[in-house]
C-alpha cells in the first residue's frame, strides 16, 4: 500500500517537475549506462553521485527500485525502466520520470540489475538524504537511526538540509543534535568543528564522547626526527613512566628501525641448530644449563656470522639515543584536537559527578538489601539477644513460598501481593515453633543456640534441597518492575531496587511503628530490659519472647521474597547474606533499629567503594571489606550506635 | 601513717547518670576502713574505678609510695600491683577444688609462660594448707569449689584475696547471707587482716560494721557525705537524714 | 600430692593405648604392609579422621577449656594444608618438568627450569609467574616452617586484634567466623597466587617417592597418629596444671581472673595461636591423603561442623572432642559415601544420601538441648559421675561457662 502511494505522490512530483527539469531521470543514468551495467563498488559512484545530486524527487523511487533489484534495462535501446513481473516470463515495465508504463517485454529482451551489497550500501547512503525529507515520520526515523550506526561525512550536508523543513519537533531535535555529532567529526571546516565541539562540551550522552573520542586518539610513532606535519599530542621520553625502555625499544624494532632482540628461546633454539659434535661454538652441550655458558657459545656462533649478534645494553642506549617518540592524533588539526582534549575533560568531570551519584544510588541499594536482610536479625539478636544461624533460611525459605505461590497464581503481580503474606506466615510459625523447642531452653546460653540453631540451618537447607532439588528456582518479578529509571546515560537504577528502597523504608517504619507504638512493642521492650520484671507486673515473657522471635523470623521471610526477586532461589540461599546480615547488626550496634540501618548503609557504601575502587574484582572487595570491619570493631567495639553504660551489659 | 591510695575529684557519668560526683578517699597502710551507703549511692562503682574495671571521666587514682596513677593500668596491673577485690556475690572457680582456687590466688608469676612451666613447690602447697587452715577449709581442700556451702565460698574467697598477698583488699559485703557464727569468723578474718593490710568493707548491715570497730565513710549520690568513727557519722544529721532514718 | 602427670591423667595412657592399638590394627590389616583386609582409600580415611582428631582437640582446649567458641580454626587447618601443599605441588612438577626438559638437545638452565614449573603450575589461571608468597616454597624445611608460622602469625594478629578490644562470647565467634570467610574469599580469587578455586591438586604423590600408595597411605597413618598421640598429650599436659586451672577460670568468669592478676588477653591470646598452629599441623598431614586442597574446604561452615564434632563428643573433656571428631566425620563419610542401607517406607525411600545432613542438624538440636555433655557423657555413666545439681545455673557467668549438665562433681 505505501510503496504503492509513494510511487503515486512520486508521479505527482515528477508531473509537477517535469518542465523544471530538462530530460529527467533517464539521461543521467544513460550518461552512466556502462558503469551502471557493471555495478562495481569500485566505479559506480559517479553515478549514484549524479543522481544523488540531480534533486529528482523521482530519483528516490529509482533508487529504492534498484536497491529492491527491480531495475530493468531494455536491451533494445539500454534504457533503464522499474520492472514488475507480468505473465509467463514476461515483465511489465514503468518509467522512472513519467512514471507510466511502457509496456510488457519478454525477459530475454531485458537485462535485470543486481548490485551487489557494497553498491547496495552506498545506494543506501544516497537514499538517506531522499528519506531525511520523506513525509513519512518512521522513514525519517530511520535514516536518523541509520546515520546514527554509522555516520559519514557526507550525509551532513543533506542532513543540514533537511532540519529547516522538519515538522515534527522532537525529530527536528534529534537532526540538530546528529548535525553536530556530525559536524564535530567531519566538517571541513576547523572554526564550525571548534564551535560545534564547544556546544557539546555539556552533553553527558554516550554520542557526544563516541564522536570526540576519535579526535583525541593517538598512536605511538618513533621517528629520527620529529616530523613537522602531524598532529603531536606529546613527546615521550624513552624510561619514563609513560615509556619503558623496553616499550620503546620494541617500538624501534616494530618500526624496523633496529635490531630485534634475541631472546633466551631464540638462543636455545639456535644453539640446538648449531651442534656440532656435541659442541656448540666450542662450548660442550652438557655445559649449556648456564646462562653464561650459552652466551658465550652464542657469541662465537655470531662472531662466526652464523647467528645475528646479540643487542646489548649500549646498542640499545645509542637506538634509544638516536630517535624520538611521540604520540600523534589521527585528526591533523590542532584547534579540533585541543578543543575536543578540553570538551572532554569537561565532559569526564561532570561523567565523574554523575557516575558518583550512580554509585551513591547502587549503595543505597545495596544497603537496603543487607537491612532487608539484617531487619529480622535486628530484632531476633540485636533486640532479645538470641544469635539464629538459621536466619539465612528464614529468608531461603520465604524466597521458596514465593516460588510456590507463583507456580499456582500465574499472574506476578498477583502472586506477589499473595507471597508476602503467605511468605510472613510460614516464617512466622516456623520461628515461633523454632523458639518454643528449642531457643527458649538456651536463654541464658548464646554459643550453644549459636550451634543450635546452625544444626536447624544444615537440616533445613538440606529439607530445601530434598524438595526442590539442587537447580535454582525462578521468583520472577512483576512485568511493571522490569526496566530501570534513566536519568541520563550515566546514572539509572532499575525500578527492583527501587522497589525494595521503598520496602525497605516501609519495614523501618513498621518496626518503629510496632515498637513505640503497639501493646507488644512496650512489653517486648519490657521483657528484654527486665524480664523478671515485666513477669511480675503481669506480662508473660514467654509469650512474648515467643511473638517477638515470630515477628524477626517473619520479616526475614518478606526479605527472601524480595531478595528472590533479584538473585537465584536456591537452597543455600541464605549462605550469602548471613554473615552479612550479623556484621550489619554487629556494625550497627547491637539492640537499636538505627544501628541496623547504619550498619547496612556503612556496609553497602563500603561495599560499592572498593568495588568501584577495584571493579573487576568482587571477591576482593568482599574480602577488604570484612577485613575493615574486623579493624573496625577494634574502635567501637559496640557498634556505630552503642548504647551507653550500665544498660550496655558491662 | 603514709597513703596508700588516694582518690581525688573523681567523677563518673552513665548516660547522664552522675554515678560517681567529686568523689575524694584516701586510705593507709594498715587501716580497716567501712564504707557505708543506701542502694545506688555508688559504692560498687567506687571499686570499679579503683580496680580499673570503669575508667572515670575525671579525677586521679594514686597508688602507693610511688604516686603511680591506676588510671592507665588495666585490671591485670592493678591486681599484681597489690590490689585484691572481692564481689559481692560469692566469685569462686567452681568447676575447679579449693586447692586449685587458691593455687591459682597464690602471689606468684601471672605471665602465661611461667604459669605453663610452673609446678607447685612442697613451700606453695604448705602455704595453700596454712591458708586453708585459717579460713575453716582445710578438709574441704580436694573438694570442687562448687559443692561448698554458701559461707564457705565467701571464705575461700577471702582466702583467695589472702593468697594474693594484695596490699589493700576491697571487700563487697563480706557477710551477706551468712548465720551469725560465721559472721563472727568473717569478722575476724577481716580484722585479722587489717594488722598487716589495708582494708576496705563495704557493707549494709549496721552491726556487723559496729562490730569491725574501725573508721566508716558515708556514701552518698556518689560522693562523701561523712567520714569518721561509727558514733561520729551515726549522729550527723545529714547521715540520718538520707539513710539511717529511712 | 607429687603424684606424676600420667597418674595424675590415667585417660592419656587409656588414649594413648588405644591410639596405638588402633595403628597397629590398621597397619596389620591393610594392603600395604598387612593381610589387605583394609583397602588403601580406607586407610585414607582413616588417616584423615586421625588428623580431624587432632584438631578436635585443638578446638577443645579453645572452646571447651577457655571458652571462646572460635569458628575459625578450620582456616588455620586449611592454610597448614596449603603450606604444605605448595612444596609438594612445587617439588613433584620441577621433577616432571626436569624430566621433560632432559629431552631436549640443550641441557635447560635453573631459570627455564623454574618457568616451565610456574607455567605447569600456573597455566590454569592465566599466569605463569610465581607469586611472591611461593619464594620459598623449593625448601621443604622453610615451607614445613611456614605450615605452623603463616597460620600461626595470622591467628597471633586476629586474636591481638580481637582480645586486645575485649570481644568476647557470640561477638567473638561472628568476627573469627567473618575472618574465615575473608580469607576464603580471598583464596577464591585467581590472583591470590594460589591457583582460586581450582586450589593445589596431586598432593599426595610425595616426590621423589616411587612406592604404591598403599604404603604411602600408611606412612601418613603412622604420621597422623604420631601427630595426634603428641597433640593430646601437649593439651592434657597444658591443661593439667596451673595454666589448665587459669584457661578454665577464662572460661567460666573472665573479670574474676583478671581481679587477681591475671592478664586474661594474654593467656587468650596464646592459647589461639597455639591451637591454630595445632590445627595447621593436621592440616598439614590431612591434605597430603586427601589429595586436593581448594578455598571451599576453608569456608566458614567448616569451623562450625568442628564445634558441632566436639559438643557432640562432649567438650572440656580431651577424649571427649576426639571420639565427637571420629564418630561424627566416619559416620558422615558411611552415610555420605552411600553405603548405609535406604529405608523403605512404602510411599518414600528415605535415601541417607539426601537425610544424613537432616538427621546430623536434628540430632545436633538434640544434642544441645538434652545431653550437653555429649558422647563423653556416657563415660561418667560408667564411672559414677554425678552432675552438680545447680537448679539450671550454669558454673559461671560467661557465655563459655560449663553448664550443669557439662560439669561433674
Amino acid at each position: 500500500m505505501l510503496r504503492l502511494f509513494l510511487a503515486g505522490l512520486a508521479i505527482l512530483f515528477a508531473c509537477l517537475n517535469a518542465n523544471a527539469q530538462d530530460g529527467g531521470l533517464q539521461p543521467i543514468l544513460q550518461d552512466h549506462q556502462e558503469i551502471i551495467v557493471k555495478s562495481s563498488r569500485k566505479t559506480i559512484k559517479p553515478a549514484i553521485d549524479a543522481l544523488a545530486a540531480s534533486g529528482l524527487p523521482q530519483a528516490q523511487v529509482m533508487l529504492e527500485t534498484w536497491v529492491a533489484k527491480d531495475m530493468w534495462m531494455r536491451k533494445s535501446d539500454g534504457l533503464f525502466f522499474a520492472g514488475k513481473m507480468a505473465e509467463g516470463r514476461s515483465y511489465e515495465l514503468t518509467d522512472f520520470d513519467t512514471g507510466k508504463v511502457v509496456g510488457t517485454f519478454e525477459k530475454s529482451d531485458l537485462k535485470q540489475l543486481k548490485p551487489n551489497s557494497g553498491v547496495r550500501a552506498m545506494i543506501g547512503t544516497a537514499l538517506v538524504q531522499f528519506q531525511l525529507t520523506d513525509p513519512d515520520r518512521k522513514k525519517r526515523l530511520a535514516a536518523l537511526k541509520s546515520i546514527q550506526r554509522d555516520p559519514e561525512g557526507a550525509l551532513l550536508e543533506p542532513l543540514r538540509a533537511s532540519i529547516e523543513d522538519e515538522p515534527d519537533v522532537d525529530l527536528k531535535a534529534q537532526k540538530q543534535r546528529l548535525e553536530r555529532l556530525l559536524t564535530i567529526g567531519y566538517d571541513e571546516d576547523v572554526a564550525a568543528r571548534v564551535a560545534a565541539i564547544e556546544e557539546m562540551s555539556n552533553d553527558l550522552g554516550v554520542d557526544v564522547r563516541a564522536a570526540l573520542n576519535p579526535l583525541v586518539a593517538t598512536s605511538r610513532k618513533t621517528a629520527a626526527d620529529l616530523p613537522s606535519d602531524v598532529n603531536v599530542a606529546i613527546i615521550l621520553e624513552p624510561g619514563s613512566e609513560a615509556l619503558s625502555r623496553d616499550d620503546a625499544y620494541h617500538l624501534l624494532v616494530a618500526s624496523d628501525l633496529a635490531a630485534p632482540h634475541v631472546l633466551p628461546d631464540d638462543i636455545r633454539l639456535a644453539l640446538a641448530a648449531n651442534i656440532d659434535g656435541g659442541r656448540v661454538g666450542g662450548v660442550p652441550v652438557a655445559q649449556l644449563n648456564k646462562t653464561t655458558a650459552r652466551a658465550q657459545a652464542y657469541s662465537t656462533l655470531a662472531e662466526a656470522g652464523i647467528v645475528p649478534a646479540l643487542v646489548t645494553e649500549a646498542d640499545i642506549d645509542m637506538a634509544l639515543g638516536a630517535h624520538v617518540f611521540f604520540e600523534t592524533y589521527a585528526e591533523p588539526s590542532v584547534e579540533v584536537t585541543a578543543a575536543a582534549e578540553k570538551a572532554l575533560k569537561k565532559i569526564e568531570r561532570k561523567v565523574g559527578l554523575n557516575q558518583t551519584l550512580d554509585l551513591t544510588l547502587d549503595a543505597v541499594s545495596l544497603a537496603s538489601i543487607y537491612f532487608l536482610a539484617a531487619i529480622g536479625l535486628a530484632i531476633t539478636f540485636g533486640v532479645m539477644g538470641v544469635i539464629n544461624m538459621a536466619h539465612g533460611e528464614f529468608i531461603m525459605m520465604g524466597a521458596y513460598t514465593g516460588y510456590v505461590v507463583q507456580q499456582y497464581v500465574p499472574d506476578h503481580t498477583v502472586s506477589i501481593i499473595v507471597a508476602i503474606p503467605m511468605a510472613f506466615a510460614v516464617t512466622f510459625a516456623m520461628g515461633v515453633a523454632m523458639e518454643r523447642l528449642v531457643i527458649r531452653w538456651l536463654y541464658a546460653r548464646p554459643l550453644e543456640t549459636l550451634l543450635a540453631t546452625f544444626g536447624i540451618s544444615i537440616a533445613l537447607q538440606q529439607l530445601a534441597k530434598n524438595i526442590f532439588g539442587t537447580q535454582a528456582r525462578p521468583l520472577t518479578a512483576p512485568g511493571w518492575l522490569d526496566g530501570a529509571w534513566v536519568m541520563n546515560d550515566v546514572v539509572s537504577i532499575s525500578y527492583i531496587r527501587i522497589a525494595i528502597f521503598v520496602l525497605a523504608l516501609i519495614f523501618l517504619g513498621m518496626f518503629l511503628y510496632i515498637m513505640k507504638r503497639t501493646r507488644l512493642g512496650l512489653e517486648m521492650r519490657a521483657v528484654t530490659q527486665n524480664p523478671r520484671m515485666a513477669g511480675s507486673m503481669g506480662i508473660n515473657p514467654g509469650r512474648v519472647n515467643m511473638l517477638t522471635f515470630g515477628l524477626g523470623s517473619g520479616i526475614a521471610g518478606i526479605a527472601g521474597v524480595a531478595i528472590g526477586l533479584f538473585a537465584k532461589v536456591t537452597s543455600d540461599l541464605g549462605n550469602d547474606y548471613i554473615v552479612q546480615s550479623f556484621m550489619t547488626v554487629v556494625v550497627g550496634g547491637v539492640g537499636n533499629i538505627w544501628g541496623a540501618l547504619a550498619g547496612a548503609g556503612m556496609i553497602g557504601f563500603l561495599q560499592k567503594g572498593i568495588e568501584w575502587m577495584n571493579p573487576s574484582n568482587t571477591l576482593a572487595a568482599q574480602t577488604y571489606m570484612i577485613i575493615f570491619i574486623i579493624i573496625f570493631i577494634q574502635f567501637r567495639p559496640r557498634g556505630i550506635i552503642a548504647l551507653k553504660g550500665r544498660a550496655a551489659g558491662d | 601513717m603514709s597513703t596508700l591510695l588516694e582518690v581525688s575529684g573523681v567523677s563518673v557519668t552513665f548516660d547522664g547518670f552522675r554515678a560517681i560526683n567529686n568523689l575524694s578517699f584516701q586510705i593507709g597502710d594498715a587501716e580497716l576502713r567501712s564504707v557505708i551507703g543506701p542502694n545506688g549511692a555508688g559504692k560498687t562503682t567506687f571499686m570499679d574505678i579503683i580496680t580499673g574495671k570503669t575508667r572515670p571521666d575525671e579525677g586521679r587514682v594514686i597508688w602507693g609510695e610511688k604516686s603511680v596513677s591506676l588510671l592507665d593500668m588495666t585490671e591485670a596491673k592493678i591486681a599484681q600491683a597489690g590490689i585484691g577485690r572481692k564481689f559481692q556475690k560469692p566469685t569462686v572457680f567452681e568447676d575447679q577444688s579449693v586447692r586449685d582456687n587458691l593455687l591459682m590466688a597464690l602471689k606468684k608469676n601471672r605471665g602465661w609462660v611461667g604459669v605453663l612451666l610452673y609446678r607447685p613447690s612442697k613451700s606453695d602447697l604448705q602455704k595453700v594448707e596454712d591458708l586453708a587452715t585459717e579460713i575453716g577449709l582445710y578438709l574441704e581442700l580436694s573438694r570442687k569449689s562448687g559443692e561448698l556451702s554458701h559461707g564457705q565460698k565467701q571464705w575461700l574467697e577471702i582466702g583467695m584475696l589472702l593468697a594474693q598477698d594484695p596490699r589493700l583488699l576491697l571487700v563487697d559485703e563480706p557477710a551477706a547471707g551468712m548465720t551469725p557464727q560465721e559472721r563472727e569468723h568473717t569478722t575476724d578474718l577481716l580484722v585479722q587482716a587489717a594488722r598487716t593490710r589495708a582494708v576496705v568493707v563495704v557493707e549494709h548491715d549496721m552491726e556487723f560494721v559496729r562490730r569491725l570497730n574501725c573508721k566508716v565513710t558515708v556514701l552518698h549520690e556518689g560522693s562523701v557525705l561523712a567520714e569518721g568513727s561509727l558514733d561520729h557519722v551515726t549522729s550527723n544529721q545529714d547521715v540520718i537524714d538520707v539513710y539511717l532514718g529511712r | 600430692m607429687e603424684r606424676s602427670f600420667v597418674a595424675k591423667n590415667p585417660s592419656v595412657l587409656v588414649f594413648l593405648t588405644i591410639l596405638s592399638l588402633f595403628t597397629l590394627g590398621v597397619t596389620v590389616l591393610s594392603e600395604g604392609f598387612g593381610i589387605g583386609v583394609i583397602s588403601t582409600s580406607f586407610v585414607k580415611t582413616l588417616g584423615k579422621t586421625l588428623c580431624l582428631c587432632l584438631i578436635a582437640v585443638a578446638m577443645d582446649l579453645v572452646w571447651g577449656f577457655t571458652g571462646i567458641l572460635s569458628l575459625g580454626h578450620f582456616a588455620f587447618f586449611g592454610l597448614g594444608g596449603y603450606m604444605i601443599g605448595m612444596w609438594l605441588m612445587y617439588e613433584r612438577t620441577r621433577l616432571i618438568v626436569v624430566e621433560s626438559l632432559s629431552q631436549a638437545d640443550i641441557p635447560p638452565t635453573p631459570a627455564e627450569v623454574v618457568d616451565a614449573i610456574g607455567t605447569q603450575i600456573f597455566g590454569v589461571v592465566g599466569s605463569s609467574e610465581f607469586p611472591l608468597i611461593w619464594s620459598f616454597s623449593h625448601s621443604l624445611t622453610l615451607q614445613l616452617i611456614l605450615v605452623v608460622v603463616v597460620p600461626g602469625l595470622l591467628a597471633l594478629i586476629f586474636g591481638w586484634l580481637a582480645f586486645r578490644s575485649r570481644v568476647t562470647g557470640v561477638y567473638l565467634s561472628i568476627l573469627t567466623q567473618a575472618m574465615t570467610l575473608a580469607l576464603a574469599l580471598y583464596l577464591f580469587q585467581n590472583d591470590s597466587g594460589l591457583r582460586g578455586n581450582n586450589g593445589l591438586s596431586g598432593l599426595q604423590n610425595l616426590p621423589g617417592v616411587t612406592v604404591s600408595q598403599d604404603v604411602v597411605s600408611l606412612w601418613f597413618l603412622w604420621a597422623s597418629a604420631l601427630a595426634l598421640g603428641l597433640g593430646y598429650m601437649l593439651a592434657a599436659w597444658i591443661v593439667s596444671g596451673k595454666f589448665g586451672s587459669v584457661l578454665r577460670g577464662i572460661r567460666d568468669n573472665e573479670a574474676r581472673v583478671r581481679f587477681l592478676g591475671y592478664s586474661v588477653e594474654a593467656y587468650k591470646l596464646a592459647v589461639f595461636t597455639l591451637t591454630a598452629c595445632i590445627a595447621a599441623i593436621a592440616g598439614a598431614l590431612y591434605y597430603p591423603q586427601a589429595g586436593i586442597i581448594n578455598p571451599e574446604e576453608m569456608a566458614p561452615i567448616a569451623s562450625i561442623y568442628l564445634a558441632v564434632w566436639v559438643a557432640i563428643g562432649g567438650r572440656g573433656r580431651l577424649y571427649g572432642a576426639v571420639i565427637g571428631a571420629a564418630f561424627v566425620s566416619l559416620l558422615s563419610t558411611w552415610f555420605t559415601g552411600g553405603q548405609a542401607p535406604d529405608i523403605p517406607l512404602g510411599f518414600y525411600t528415605i535415601k541417607w544420601v539426601d537425610w544424613w545432613q537432616v538427621l546430623l542438624g536434628v540430632s545436633f538440636v538434640l544434642v544441645t538441648l538434652f545431653a550437653p555433655q555429649g558422647i563423653g557423657g556416657l563415660f561418667d555413666l560408667y564411672s559414677n559421675q554425678r552432675h552438680p545439681d545447680r537448679h539450671g545455673a550454669n558454673l559461671g557467668p560467661d557465655e563459655g561457662a560449663l553448664r550443669e549438665k557439662e560439669a561433674s562433681l
